[in-house]
């Protein structure tokens, strides 16, 4: 099981939860898991062609998956999948 | 009257007042009157009289900033109140360089206070940005946030960076040049237009700005003493609700346009274009973006 968790400006996409438990070895297959539950959760993740929107970052554990394998980058039991889009707030 | 150096070298030189004024700072161990020295010389400037800017100016004003800059463009709105405690209600109206000015003159009437009532462009950012030590960016807009990473990356500036979004924050130290991260190599590319509610449409928890300014007048402080580690290379995570801090490593980039290996951004652009907003010239677009 690995833990994602959700930040605030994509949380109405899936009932308000701030974590979700995802399934599978890789991140993609992580996320697929997840629209498959949610559907258009990863529409502002993952772009048409399967790539990653270079405005919103992936970490596993503290780790930008960018620096990793993208979305294949593999996962495991325990590991914890951060998603941080780009905020420009401070008004 | 004197305070003892931390150094080694002769002790720093403060007034009467300035004893008394900063003397928990003077004897903190690690600050000491050395570090109240280097506060006392440094030029800061604060991008932004808003949220961010208002725990930012106020706490560098109180700590003794010698120099500190305050830009905004922007009037005070009845509902900037509920987060912007550099205004108060009577200040609805003025430009908020100017109650920002005024406070923060309250504040600390021993240093000087410099009220930049303009909007920040490619056009005067290197004019403005010059003079100063530190720029820390309280904005909130992602052309602004671009030109004010770009502009600092271009002068040889650090980069105090702080943002947030309803109930979460971001903050992190972005030093210039290469082999540390700067805003580009965390966000290559902004997200499209209109894809990231403003405040005013989406919200803001009133204290998350107090939150956040705070933590980047830690880092200003901090990189002007030379105490500490610094947040470089790591982005600080808040979230209000949860109560929690985390962080994760931020990594150089070394395809990054401004701070990489063969830089491609050489002078500041036009960030509107940019962000897929209309520019000054009517042009409208969005870099293609995929990692």
């Amino acid at each position: 099981m690995v833990r994602v968790k959700v930040p605030t400006m994509m949380r109405s996409r899936v009932g308000g939860r701030p974590v979700l438990d995802g399934q599978g070895s890789t991140l993609r297959e992580v996320l697929e898991g997840l629209e498959q539950r949610y559907p258009g959760f990863t529409s502002t993740i993952v772009t048409d062609s399967g790539g990653l929107h270079r405005f919103v970052n992936l970490y596993v554990n503290d780790e930008d998956v960018r620096y990793l394998g993208s979305l294949e980058t593999q996962v495991e039991d325990g590991d914890t999948v951060a998603i941080l889009p780009a905020v420009a707030g401070g008004c | 009257m004197t305070a003892t150096g931390t150094n080694g070298q002769s002790p720093p030189t403060f007034t009467e007042d300035q004893v008394l004024r900063y003397s928990r700072h003077i004897i903190l161990p690690t600050i000491g009157g050395a570090g109240q020295r280097k506060l006392l010389d440094a030029k800061v400037l604060c991008v932004g009289a808003g949220g961010l800017g208002s725990p930012i100016a106020m706490y560098l004003a109180a700590a003794g900033v010698g120099t500190l800059g305050v830009l905004d463009f922007d009037r005070v709105d009845r509902t900037n109140l509920q987060r912007q405690i550099l205004h108060d209600d009577d200040d609805v109206g003025r430009p908020k360089v100017e109650s920002a000015v005024e406070r923060l003159r309250g504040i600390n009437p021993t240093i000087d206070v410099i009220g930049h009532d303009t909007m920040l462009t490619s056009e005067n950012a290197f004019e403005i940005m010059e003079p100063y030590d530190v720029v820390i960016d309280g904005t909130d807009n992602f052309p602004v946030r671009y030109l004010v990473n770009d502009a600092c990356q271009l002068l040889g500036k650090p980069l105090v960076y702080g943002s947030i979004y309803q109930f979460e924050g971001q903050a992190s130290v972005f030093l210039p040049g290469p082999e540390t991260p700067c805003y580009r190599c965390l966000f290559p590319q902004p997200p499209p237009p209109g894809a990231v509610p403003s405040c005013s449409e989406a919200g803001v928890f009133g204290v998350l700005p107090g939150v956040v300014g705070s933590i980047q007048a830690v880092e200003a402080i901090k990189l002007i003493t030379g105490v500490g580690e610094p947040l470089v290379g790591r982005l600080l995570l808040f979230d209000a609700l949860d109560m929690d801090f985390t962080s994760v490593r931020l990594r150089w980039d070394p395809e990054c346009p401004v701070c990489g290996k063969h830089p491609t951004v050489t002078e500041l652009i036009d960030y509107d274009f940019f962000c897929g907003l209309p520019s000054a010239t009517g042009a409208s677009g969005h870099a293609s973006e995929e990692a």
